[in-house]
């Protein structure tokens, strides 16, 4: 496979490539400037680049799209974060008088990390994933986008691949954009049902009523969970996994449980205020959000289209439609696509030299459709299409609003 | 002031209608003159309200019987209003209910010049007087409770019948408190998750498209949580005139003394800097550390790593104790270095936060160490952690193996596990320290990790220095030079300076007692 031919010491060659020809900077633009309708949202937001050395500069800031491309084709960055929009541009925040330069706004985030999950498999641990556990990332992304959408009433949700071992979400809604501190620690707190560290062995307790957000989730893990635990992860397949599921059930029904776990699963079936069968399964599948990642406005994510250093796969967005065979492994890397990009070059350099003169002028030439890239910029087009039409609506209202004619 | 035409009319007659309810979300603020005594008694009575607020909040569940008894008995005490209907007609002697809520009004503005110039000040002046507000707005009828919906602004869309039986099992099932029969009776209102942030985060409601369906009778949290950003963004405007404020040197001694009061020391200012060697580290961990740092400790010491949580609790404990910048760095690197970390990511990554944490980089806020407050509220630990409460935090029965593992007798355990169950987790603290320094009744109320420290140090008699800069009362030695300066130059009468002095001894022995 040619992505097992990344070698993180060929960044500094890759890069360059990467940013001239290959990063999607008009989609990326479109994406942050939310179709100006708040002035200076894009030229306020912070970026923060880690370049070669592990040299971490934070509070950069671009006043347009051009500047923020010189800059990157410049810099090279290995790793680009998105921080939050403040109430002056961030590059000249040491101008600002002290305690007035703030954070204002910015997409509501989350962060799913495999290991975070390394108490319930037993396939990998640490950073490494698999096909197997890669099932957790589908079950907290299936969980996740439904509670969003249909509780919280969200809609322009970006779901992307973080490049190694797993996935962030930006909720890009206006109204998520603008919630407080307070706000995005509630909205993660809903969101969690995973209860404790080292210190706690049982780390779901459900009590009634079960709440309809609670329901739903457990619909979710209940399709995907005996495929996934009993089959690969096989928690009753070997005897340490058996004992942790054991250590979840009360006592008081031990004798019959090694016999009855199973069709419980399986069945699904609830006896009132018992519910540890559905712990179990929450235990083993739901979502672990790190929620200080969410609470914070000013807190500083990796970018979208980020290259991830040490994997060299690219931060893709993921297409819900395709979640169920979306495969890690399969998401291109650096190399790879760079690697695309001179093959298609060496094989087009007459016919593309033809148009130009033809036409007699500069064509703009999407180099990224030429590689295993362009699949994942047009699911990104798309997102951007969907949250166009909100911004339409705004800037339509606020021209009524200052009565332009 | 300014409004000197305005106040003719602001007339006591006048404060019937300003005082025409029980309770108010202090919109506005006091526009008459008061006595200076006036002004000083009304604070440090509120003072010692809230105080007796935090404390009950940390024993008892709040609104619970036990609660709300001794908050009336209290508020009684001290001459607060908290109930429509208490004692209007009884008391023939002390103020009226005009003048309780006259005083209610005041205090708490003069609170919130002393309790707004800090991120923690305010944090703390807010959660008391929001469960403070909690427990008095328990006490209006329903039919109050809409009034004061409507008198303040808060208009709720209330859900068609039609609705209501369509989502009647989604209501019953969203909340311990909503049955069939509340779907019927009651009005829902749709409200914006935004407005019902405490209900959200306990997941106590119905959350669809972003609105909560409350019934009529939850009504209180939106309002506590409406109470609550009001005060955050007040304090925040009056931290901007507090310059105007301090100019007036009759106050400023007052108010800073008010501000410091309240959480006696925070350890922020280093004692004992450098008395303390790296080798002596692991054996006070079993000695003298409280069971939270023994536990980060031995984490550390096992895994040769902590995670984010657990280096700021940790770390800043280390700083209270004594240990330099310098010293803190080694102990850091030398443990990190054992584990995955090589020398060079160390000084790349982690070297920054710890001496973030002492105040040389970035905002250069000198950070203090966390209080036991702060430790049981905020940030819980979640998979791969270890920092938090353990009394709090761990599994009972992990807790129980721990205890066991540290030698504490099985009574002491089971006293502590009572403890814990009741949920008195510094109490449980508490009973930890009396059992391992083998001593009956301790002296002291357990606040903070670092006065665990300092007292399990007196105890082992290593406390000669340290008992010696205990004394120190408790406010820092700044403000206390500037305060009895000012407070002499300021004193019109040589009474009212000393009318300062006694009420600033009456608060400190009042603190140091509870």
């Amino acid at each position: 496979m040619p992505s097992s031919d990344y070698d993180p010491a060929s960044l500094p060659d890759l890069l360059p490539l990467y940013y001239r020809r290959l990063f999607p900077f008009s989609q990326y633009y479109r994406w942050l400037n939310y179709g100006g309708v708040q002035k200076n949202y894009f030229q306020n937001r912070e970026f923060s680049f880690t370049l070669k050395d592990d040299i971490y500069v934070r509070y950069q800031s671009f006043t347009t799209q051009n500047e923020l491309e010189k800059e990157m084709q410049k810099m090279n960055p290995y790793k680009i974060d998105i921080g939050a929009i403040y109430s002056h541009r961030p590059n000249q925040h040491n101008t600002v008088k002290s305690g007035t330069f703030q954070a204002l706004e910015k997409e509501l985030v989350f962060d799913i990390d495999m290991t975070d999950y390394d108490d319930v498999r037993s396939c990998c641990s640490a950073a490494d994933i698999c096909c197997k556990c890669w099932t957790l990332m589908t079950i907290a992304i299936r969980i996740l986008d439904r509670a969003l959408r249909e509780d919280f009433g969200f809609q322009h949700l970006l779901w992307v691949y973080s490049g190694r071992r797993g996935v962030h979400c930006w909720v890009c809604d206006e109204a998520a954009r603008k919630l407080s501190v307070a706000a995005r620690s509630a909205v993660a707190e809903y969101l969690s049902l995973i209860k404790g560290g080292e210190e706690t062995v049982k780390k779901v307790v459900l009590t009634d009523p079960i709440h309809p957000f609670i329901r739903e989730s457990l619909a979710v893990v209940e399709r995907y969970f005996p495929r996934y635990a009993l089959q690969e992860q096989d928690i009753l397949g070997r005897k340490e996994s058996v004992d942790k599921v054991l250590s979840l059930v009360p006592e008081d029904i031990l004798f019959t449980v090694y016999l009855w776990l199973q069709s419980l699963f399986l069945q699904a079936t609830a006896k009132k205020g018992q519910y540890f069968e559905k712990e179990i399964m929450l235990q083993y599948c739901y979502p672990r959000l790190d929620v200080n990642v969410s609470k914070g406005v000013n807190h500083l994510l990796k970018s979208p289209f980020s290259v991830h250093p040490k994997t060299g796969r690219i931060s893709v967005p993921i297409n819900l439609k395709e979640l169920d065979v979306f495969d890690p492994f399969a998401v291109p890397t650096i190399s790879l696509i760079c690697e695309e990009l001179d093959r298609k070059k060496e094989n087009n350099t007459e016919s593309s030299g033809r148009s130009l003169a033809q036409k007699g002028k500069m064509v703009k030439t999407y180099y990224y459709k030429r590689t295993t890239l362009a699949k994942y910029v047009k699911y990104f087009d798309q997102f951007l299409d969907a949250m166009a039409r909100s911004w339409k609506g705004e800037l339509l209202r606020k021209s009524d609003l200052q009565k332009e004619f | 002031m300014q409004f000197m035409s305005r106040q003719k009319k602001l007339l006591p007659n006048s404060h019937t209608e300003l005082y025409g309810q029980c309770l108010q979300f202090y919109g506005q603020p006091p526009l008459e003159n008061i006595a200076l005594s006036e002004f000083e008694t009304f604070a440090v009575e509120r003072l010692k309200l809230l105080k007796t607020v935090e404390n009950l909040g940390v024993s008892y569940v709040k609104l619970s019987e036990q609660y709300t008894k001794k908050l009336d008995q209290e508020s009684k005490n001290l001459n607060f209003p908290y109930r429509a209907d208490a004692d209007d007609r009884k008391s023939q002697s002390g103020p009226s209910e005009i003048e309780k809520r006259r005083k209610d009004h005041i205090s708490h503005f003069i609170l919130r010049l002393a309790y707004c110039q800090t991120e923690d000040l305010r944090r703390w002046f807010i959660q008391q007087e929001v469960d403070l507000f909690r427990y008095r707005f328990s006490y209006l009828s329903s039919k109050q409770k809409l009034e004061f919906l409507h008198k303040n602004n808060l208009q709720y869309d209330a859900i068609s019948v039609e609705e209501k039986k369509a989502l009647q099992d989604k209501l019953v099932n969203s909340s311990y408190a909503v049955s069939g029969i509340t779907v019927e009776d009651q009005d829902f209102y749709k409200v914006p998750f935004q407005d019902a942030l405490d209900l959200v985060r306990t997941r106590k409601v119905y959350l669809k498209a972003g609105y909560v369906y409350i019934p009529h009778q939850d009504i209180v949290t939106i309002i506590l949580n409406d109470f609550r950003t009001r005060l955050s963004k007040a304090l925040a405007l009056t931290a901007r005139s507090l310059p105007a404020v301090h100019s007036d040197e009759r106050l400023q001694p007052l108010l800073n003394h008010l501000s410091h009061a309240y959480v006696g020391q925070d350890y922020s200012i280093q004692k004992n800097v450098g008395k303390i060697s790296l080798e002596q580290i692991d054996s006070l961990s079993g000695k003298s550390f409280p069971l939270c740092m023994r536990q980060l400790h031995q984490a550390l010491r096992e895994n040769h790593h902590l995670r984010h949580g657990g280096r700021m609790q940790y770390g800043l404990f280390l700083k209270g104790i004594g240990l330099s910048l310098e010293q803190a760095l080694q102990f850091w690197r030398s443990e990190f270095i054992r584990g995955k970390v090589d020398a060079d990511k160390f000084d790349k990554a982690y070297a920054y936060s710890i001496r973030h944490m002492f105040g040389k980089e970035g905002k250069r806020t000198d950070y203090t160490p966390y209080s036991c407050m702060k430790v049981i509220l905020s940030n819980p630990p979640s998979q791969g952690d270890h920092h938090g409460c353990p009394f709090r935090h761990s599994d009972p029965e992990l807790l129980k193996q721990k205890l066991q593992f540290y030698k504490v007798s099985p009574s002491g355990i089971s006293q502590i596990l009572e403890l814990v169950k009741g949920m008195h987790y510094q109490l449980a603290c508490q009973k930890y320290f009396e059992l391992t320094h083998n001593i009956e009744d301790i002296t002291f109320s357990l606040n903070h990790p670092n006065q665990y420290f300092v007292e399990s140090q007196k105890v082992l008699g290593g406390g000669k220095d340290i008992k010696r800069e205990m004394d120190t009362p408790q406010r820092s030695q700044e403000n206390s030079g500037r305060g009895s300066a000012a407070a002499r130059e300021a004193a019109a009468a040589a009474n009212a300076s000393q009318h300062l002095a006694e009420m600033t001894e009456e608060l400190d022995s009042f603190f140091q007692d509870a």
